[in-house]
């Protein structure tokens, strides 16, 4: 996810210019059948007729995006006017991971800050204990979160056990479950970058601050986090982007009535809608969205490093 | 226990303690009102962290600090009226020039066009008021230099801390800045406590130098004293060029001593306070003090050898062999009348004392 | 005066957030370990420790199945991680080590597109893409659909390796007469073996955990662990599925800490 790396560091140099050509020729090869070509082939479908028992048939057709826009009424034959279904279901989306992505910021960043300011020697351990569970397979944090808030599950238990609450709490199949399942998913995207930041900033700026009389929370706002805001913005996209496409969080967390993107594209393909191009043009327009927003991230970028 | 005095600054058997180590050792020293006051030393004798217990960033681990009478220690950064010029100036890189130097005022409670209007004239005191939009980034190291101590300036402290602000600057900035500070301290009237590891830097500045090492005040007192009467081997070493010899003293009389080296020569100088007679101490003899001649000039000239000249610009700089006795250096100006005292390599000659030139020193 | 340090680096309840933070990441796959060794067929129900759940694993009803799914995950992580880290050593060298060239930052962008797609769309048109050439879903495809993915996971601890290895080693070889060939397999790929041990590690991490993708593009009737677990919880959590969620759990924080040990061990020397 780190989309907005350099290509290359300081030490590059030209002792491999003759055979880099076949040194990347497997790259492009691989990633070029396996990733290019399918996107181009999905751009394809999405203007192609369904099939009902899924697949398509070879014949022009804008019907996956009429669908998608367009409200024709009860038999399809009225003129077209906005079809509200799916694009509450990406709005829907949008809100949920944008919540997901605060609830990081609000966590993460004291989180990263805490790290970063650790003796050095502390520091990789404390990035190592944050990072451990992200590479615990997504399904099975996904499953053990359920587990845990389910009504009945161990958190309901203890707080009903110890007289916090004399009713379980009913976390599971809420947005908010959904969020804590999107927070638990990709955290450290969020506390990485942030820590990055912290780590370069130059703690000589907090000083000045508070040598020109502005108290420690003053000087978090107008130094601190102006100067961080690079890792900030790179966390919140690197939070956002994958939480927008999800599909087990939503799917396991949210129930029926939290339904996401993920869940309407995995649909189509594997469920019983089983219609392939409308399938194909809801992951374009998932996409665009995705590239838009990853294209005006790089010209911040950019543009910041002048 | 507040009382109103006219120091400025009164440090008091300051201790600065990091687990074991101990950065400083019992420091007390008044700094009056309205001084140019320079900390002097090598890096790690203890001068930055002396100024950032001043600041506010250090804690004191005993003793105390006070301000005008009232003590300070305890109180955070943001609440003394003091204000730093960081080392590397510290210039917030997401604020404008206007707005780095009117940020103290705006956190003092002035509204952000009074607080403008203010940073605007001290911009205009320090000769930057066409950058005032720019951002840091896009000013010279000399003008972040400048925008650095207005930004200090701005709030008018009572004191102003400067923390080497000058080692970054090439040598011809440097020297101009070191004038245009000792003229803005003296313009603004706020009391100066500047930090170098630059001996010439301190003199050239000073109303008065506190030469630290190892955690200690070694001497303090005006550029001339220091210079002149150093009181023990670290001063003299440090400051400036300096002759060590080691000596008996034979006799004191008459608030002169008289003393003996290696090889049968004799030397008298003034008398210390705590060398007697009998004492084995090092005199210093600055080389700018001293001078050559074919004939000895007077009973106590010293008979030596020229092993070489060096030639360094405003001077010329001679390697001697004392008979029986240490090397030693002598400089004389690249003048007509400084090179006529210039001798070949191998020459017998004689040296001959100034006034003052020597100096017994406490080890 | 109270006289006490004024850190105005520590902001007051930075660390307890901190704490919270490695709470929340932590109870939920503790919560799961723990019950994996509960002896009652009841998830809510503590009757005590057992290891009944993992004998299940082994030798109940269901075994079969799960064994052949975990020999699919381990096969196919292997061979992709084998394979995208030899792809992804390979471009590293030449970006880094290639000189500036016209398609230098685009074959950057290509090797992390993986990672800027969402999953779910890698998914979906890896699995337009099989069905538009005709062939079979099977292992075979999911096999090249993690390659293909695991190459970008693969890169990031190659190059930023590669990145600290000052090119005038290489440089030092061949002026002292190796070939170029010989610089780069006598003395930048030794230097390189701890970026390509980690990369191979997360490719296999990535590869061994990835379900999206591999429940869009398997062939019916052919699973992989995390595909088979899925399949198990949408009838509800089960014990043996904790047990069996509880051992790869396992197996992927190993081989974290191995990675990360490697890669601090090197940084010392």
């Amino acid at each position: 996810m780190a989309g907005g790396a350099a290509t290359g560091g300081s030490s590059t140099s030209d002792t491999y210019a003759e055979a880099r050509t076949w040194l990347l020729l497997p790259a492009w090869v691989t990633l070029g059948i396996l990733v290019l070509a399918p996107v181009a082939i999905m751009l394809v479908y999405s203007f192609l007729t369904k099939e009902f028992r899924g697949g398509v048939i070879w014949e022009f057709s804008l019907g996956a995006y009429d669908q998608f826009f367009c409200n024709r009424g009860l038999f399809g034959d009225e003129p077209c006017s906005i079809e509200w279904t799916y694009i509450q279901i990406f709005w829907r989306s949008i809100w949920q991971a944008g919540a997901a992505t605060l609830l990081s910021l609000a966590i993460g960043f004291p989180t990263a800050y805490f790290i970063a300011t650790r003796p050095p020697r502390q520091r990789t351990l404390w990035v190592f204990l944050v990072t451990i569970p992200y590479w615990v397979n997504l399904l099975i944090r996904t499953v053990s979160m359920k587990f845990l808030l389910r009504d009945e599950g161990p958190l309901n238990d203890f707080l009903t056990g110890t007289g916090l609450l004399s009713e379980p709490l009913a976390i599971v199949n809420t947005n908010f479950a959904v969020q804590l399942g999107l927070f638990y998913s990709y955290l450290p995207f969020m506390v990485l970058p942030i820590y990055a930041a912290v780590e370069r900033y130059n703690f000589a700026l907090s000083e000045a601050a508070s040598d020109l009389y502005a108290p420690r929370w003053t000087v978090l706002r107008r130094i601190l986090l102006p100067s961080v805001k690079p890792g900030i913005v790179a966390g919140c996209i690197l939070v956002f982007v994958p939480s927008l496409g999800s599909f087990l969080a939503p799917d396991l967390l949210g129930g029926a009535r939290n339904f996401m993107i993920g869940s309407l594209i995995e649909e189509q393909f594997k469920g019983n809608a089983g219609n392939w191009p409308f399938g194909a043009a809801a992951s374009m327009i998932l996409l665009t969205m995705v590239l838009i927003i990853l294209l005006i991230f790089a010209r911040q970028q950019a543009k910041a490093e002048g | 226990m507040t009382r109103k005095t006219n120091d400025a600054i009164e440090v008091r058997n300051a201790v600065k303690r990091y687990g074991t180590f101990t950065a400083l050792k019992q420091v007390s020293l008044t700094i009056s009102d309205n001084e140019f006051f320079t900390l002097l030393g090598p890096s790690g004798c203890g001068k930055t962290t002396l100024l950032r217990m001043i600041a506010g960033f250090e804690d004191v681990t005993e003793g105390g600090i006070f301000l005008f009478g009232e003590e300070i220690e305890g109180l955070p950064p943001h609440k003394r009226p003091i204000n730093t010029v960081f080392q590397n100036y510290a210039l917030f890189p997401h604020m404008t020039v206007l707005d780095n130097v009117g940020f103290g005022l705006e956190m003092l409670g002035k509204s952000k066009s009074e607080a403008r209007k203010r940073a605007g004239e001290v911009l205009e005191m320090v000769q930057l008021s066409q950058f005032s939009a720019r951002k840091p980034s896009q000013l010279s190291g000399g003008q972040q230099q400048r925008v650095a101590l207005a930004r200090a300036l701005a709030p008018r402290p009572k004191v102003l801390l400067l923390d080497e602000p000058l080692s970054a600057l090439d040598l011809k900035l440097r020297k101009a800045m070191q004038i245009e500070l000792k003229h803005l301290q003296k313009e603004t009237g706020i009391t100066f406590i500047f930090v170098t590891h630059d001996q010439e830097e301190a003199l050239t500045m000073s109303d008065r130098v506190a030469v630290m090492s190892a955690g200690e005040v070694q001497q303090l007192g005006d550029a001339r004293e220091i210079y002149e009467r150093p009181r023990n081997m670290f001063v003299a070493d440090f400051i400036g060029e300096t002759n060590l010899l080691e000596v008996t003293v034979d006799q004191i009389d008459a608030g002169r001593a008289a003393c003996h080296l290696g090889g049968g020569h004799r030397l008298t100088c003034d008398a210390v306070d705590g060398i007697g007679a009998g004492a084995r101490v090092h005199m210093s003899l600055r080389p700018e003090r001293l001078f050559l001649s074919s004939a000895p000039t007077e009973s106590e000239s010293l008979k030596a050898r020229v092993r070489e000249n060096i030639f360094i610009g405003t001077d010329i700089s001679t390697i001697l062999d004392l008979d029986d006795g240490p090397e030693f250096r002598v400089r004389a100006s690249n003048s007509s009348r400084g090179t006529s005292r210039v001798f070949e390599p191998g020459t017998e000659v004689f040296v001959n004392m100034e006034r003052g030139a020597a100096r017994l020193l406490v080890d | 005066m109270a006289k006490g340090k004024y850190d105005l680096r520590v902001y007051p309840g930075f660390r307890a957030i901190t704490l919270l933070c490695l709470v929340i990441l932590y109870s939920p796959l503790i919560v799961v370990m723990v019950y994996s060794f509960n002896a009652s067929p009841s998830i809510t129900n503590w009757e005590g420790l057992s290891l009944r759940w993992y004998a299940d694993v082994f030798t109940g009803p269901e075994s079969a199945k799960f064994k052949s799914a975990a020999r699919n995950s381990f096969v196919i992580a292997l061979i992709a991680a084998t394979v995208a880290t030899t792809i992804a050593t390979l471009s590293a060298t030449a970006i880094l080590r290639g000189g500036k060239f016209r398609l230098r930052t685009l074959s950057f962008g290509l090797i992390s597109l993986p990672l800027m797609v969402p999953e779910i769309v890698t998914a979906v048109a890896t699995l337009i893409f099989f069905n538009a050439i005709g062939f079979d879903r099977g292992l075979l495809t999911i096999l090249l659909a993690h390659i293909a993915f695991c190459i970008p996971f693969a890169y990031l601890p190659i190059s930023a390796r590669m990145q600290g290895i000052e090119a005038t080693y290489e440089q030092a070889a061949m002026d002292l007469y190796a070939t170029r060939r010989q610089a780069f397999t006598r003395v930048l790929l030794p230097l390189m073996a701890p970026g390509i041990v980690s990369g191979f590690i997360l490719a296999f991490i990535v590869s061994l955990d990835d379900f999206i993708i591999t429940n869009f593009v398997k062939g019916a009737g052919v699973e992989t662990l995390p595909t088979a677990i899925f399949g198990a919880v949408k009838q509800g959590i089960k014990p043996n599925i904790m047990a069996i969620s509880t051992m790869l759990l396992g197996v992927s924080v190993v081989m974290v800490t191995l990675s990360w040990l490697i890669s601090r061990k090197d940084r010392k020397t």
